[in-house]
């Protein structure tokens, strides 16, 4: 396997709540390509979110390297983490996490905004995004006035906007019926054809089972991890 | 993130809770007010105090009978302590003063004005015809009293407007023969209304050449004699010469007390500035209490957009980003509510002034910058903390919030 986009190596992750340790990840190993499709899912408690928190740099693990395209990333500041979220990573949330008060293009243009572009810059960007996710004429509607389906897209589109490697998305299709869910998993899936890695953390096996590879998660093992057609061992399980 | 960016994410994050942005603005407006207003009413007593006590003339060194103070042992102390009379001819010596331009003995009681039929109780001043030049009175109608012989006058009086109003009315009161005291008096002048005065108030004065005044008391003392030195800077000498000169005719004792207008002013500007200040300090108290509301509300606003700041972080906003962004947002609302309170501020000096155009009610410039650097001072401190806070938050537990 050639040197992956991501690498976990021996990724562990302790809770400690009141006297009691939970071991949220033990010993993860674990490696994405480039431009993969990985789907993750598990029960609740199983380590999965913490997984994508880790993933995303909102966290750091207890012991273990993570190295992201090559950099180990565990060490750094936590003002270089944000830049690397800024440039590297977008994320995609089950409860949009859109800005109330902010309008759908002003959601979008967000990650610019706090990565210091230019306001002239960013309107092209916008524009152009805004085209790519049928949200022309809802571009001066708040969140509020915007349909799930469609608050969804605005965060997709956010979560683009600075052209990541990475996309992260936590349960996209949780908050949404079934047709939009589709919708929204299409444009995902959309996106990953284009290049983009794509991390889904689902309770939805029907999701899950579109990833080209699917990962099941339990007490904070990998327990499968599967690839489309094939079953293979997991080559990154640890026996403990 | 740019400056500009900053300054509109915090002006939308402050647009979108308007009550509460209202509010706060509110509390700073009336911090920064309270400050314009009190110092506009401290400052407007100093300066009221200051114009009447201008306007008893310029110049001016005045004498008192009595020492509030001893100066060490003097030989007349050891005959007598009782201080002696100043004397018309002690106003008459001090002429000789180089530095004396003019003087005018006062000598004061009260008495009873009759005419037709009507009686009222005045102050009756006795003077001459130098009173008019040192007060820099003006008269409305008539002459002033005559120069002359100070020993000696005619029994002519000066009445001030109101008297001229009380006992006379419409009526010409120039030439009309009227009783003070036992003695007839013929009124040659009528006094300028000259308004609310201090200390003495002469619209209701009745002025009478001051050896009349005096056997009408039947007695020799003056209550003042008021000098008027040549110049400006022959205050300090004019008052050592009258000192001195006061000193010699007393048989060596100084037993006068002289003072200067200016070191009155002084005292005076000194005591109302003093007291400006504190009436500022009591006002800066609510700002500091505007400040409390600041991060009151400035915590709640982090406890309540938590999932927004996990956001944020998620998105990329490193630490100095998100507190940056709360700062501005506490320095903005600091800054709308101190301009808020500066108009609220001038616009209550300016209905003081309307409803008391005597009284000069306009904030100082100190007070009002004070009151400004102030307001922002305490409203980006006490943001500080809050914008820490938010800076921060764990990214996780904060996008977990809902």
């Amino acid at each position: 396997m050639t040197s992956g986009l991501i690498e976990l190596a021996g990724i562990e992750r302790v809770f400690r709540l009141g006297d009691s340790e939970v071991h949220a990840l033990r010993r993860l190993d674990l490696q994405i390509a480039s431009g993969e499709y990985v789907s993750v899912m598990g029960p609740s408690g199983s380590g999965k979110s913490t997984l994508l928190n880790l993933l995303g740099l909102l966290d750091r693990p207890d012991a273990g390297t993570y190295r992201l395209a090559g950099r180990d990333v565990t060490t750094l500041s936590a003002d270089e983490q944000a830049r690397l979220r800024s440039e590297r990573i977008g994320f995609v949330f089950q409860s949009f996490h859109l800005v109330p008060r902010l309008t759908a293009a002003e959601n979008i243009a967000l990650p610019m905004v706090l990565a210091g572009i230019a306001p002239s810059r960013r309107a092209e960007r916008i524009a152009s995004a805004l085209r790519d996710y049928g949200l022309e004429n809802r571009a001066d509607h708040r969140p509020d006035q915007l349909s799930g389906g469609q608050r969804q897209r605005v965060a997709i589109a956010r979560a683009t906007i600075m052209q990541p490697a990475v996309i992260l998305a936590d349960e996209p299709t949780g908050n949404l019926d079934r047709a939009t869910g589709e919708e929204v998993v299409r444009l995902l899936e959309t996106l990953n054809e284009r290049g983009v890695t794509l991390i889904v953390v689902t309770h939805d096996a029907g999701l899950g089972a579109r990833a080209q590879r699917q990962l099941l998660m339990e007490d904070g093992l990998l327990q499968h991890d599967r690839r489309r057609g094939s079953e293979t061992p997991g080559p990154c399980v640890a026996p403990t | 993130m740019r400056s500009a960016d900053l300054i509109s994410f915090a002006r939308d994050a402050a647009a979108g809770h308007p009550l509460r942005t209202v509010l706060l603005v509110l509390a700073m407006a009336i911090g920064v007010a309270a400050v314009v207003v009190l110092t506009a009413l401290g400052d407007g007593a100093r300066r009221y105090v200051l114009n009447e006590f201008s306007s008893i003339g310029s110049n001016l060194v005045i004498v008192l009978p009595g020492r509030s103070q001893t100066g060490g042992f003097n030989p007349g102390n050891a005959v007598t302590s009782t201080p002696r009379d100043l004397t018309i001819d002690d106003a008459q010596a001090l002429l000789r003063a180089s530095s004396v331009y003019r003087a005018a003995p006062l000598a004061v009681g009260t008495s009873e004005i009759s005419y037709g039929g009507k009686l009222r109780e005045v102050t009756v001043v006795g003077t001459t015809a130098e009173f008019v030049e040192v007060r820099r009175l003006s008269l409305a109608h008539g002459r002033f009293l005559v120069t002359g012989d100070w020993r000696r006058g005619a029994s002519e009086a000066v009445i001030g407007a109101r008297i001229q109003d009380e006992m006379f009315g419409r009526q010409n009161a120039l030439g009309q023969l009227v009783r003070v005291g036992d003695r007839r008096f013929r009124i040659v002048g009528v006094l300028a209304a000259s308004g609310q005065g201090l200390g003495m108030n002469t619209d209701e004065l009745v002025i009478l050449p001051v050896p009349l005044a005096q056997a009408m008391f039947n007695s020799n003392t003056l209550f003042r004699i008021l000098v008027e030195a040549s110049s400006r800077e022959a205050i300090d000498s004019a008052k050592a010469q009258v000192s001195e000169i006061i000193r010699l005719r007393h048989e060596g004792e100084l037993d006068v007390t002289v003072i200067t207008q200016d070191a009155v002013l002084a005292t005076f500007d000194r005591l109302l500035g003093t007291m400006t200040l504190a009436v500022a300090g009591i006002a800066a108290i609510s700002l500091a209490v505007a400040g409390i509301l600041v991060m009151n509300v400035m915590l709640v606003s982090v406890t309540q957009r938590t999932a927004e700041i996990g956001l944020l972080k998620a998105l990329g906003a490193s630490a100095a980003t998100i507190r940056n962004a709360f700062l501005a947002e506490a320095a903005m609302l600091s800054i709308a509510g101190a301009l808020v309170g500066l108009l609220l501020g001038h616009a209550g000096a300016a209905i003081i002034r309307q409803l008391y155009p005597a009284y000069p009610a306009f904030p100082p410039a100190w007070a009002v910058i004070a009151g400004l650097a102030t307001a922002l001072t305490t409203g980006v401190l006490f943001g500080v903390q809050p914008a820490r806070r938010a800076a921060r938050l764990d990214p996780v537990q904060a996008l977990a919030r809902r």
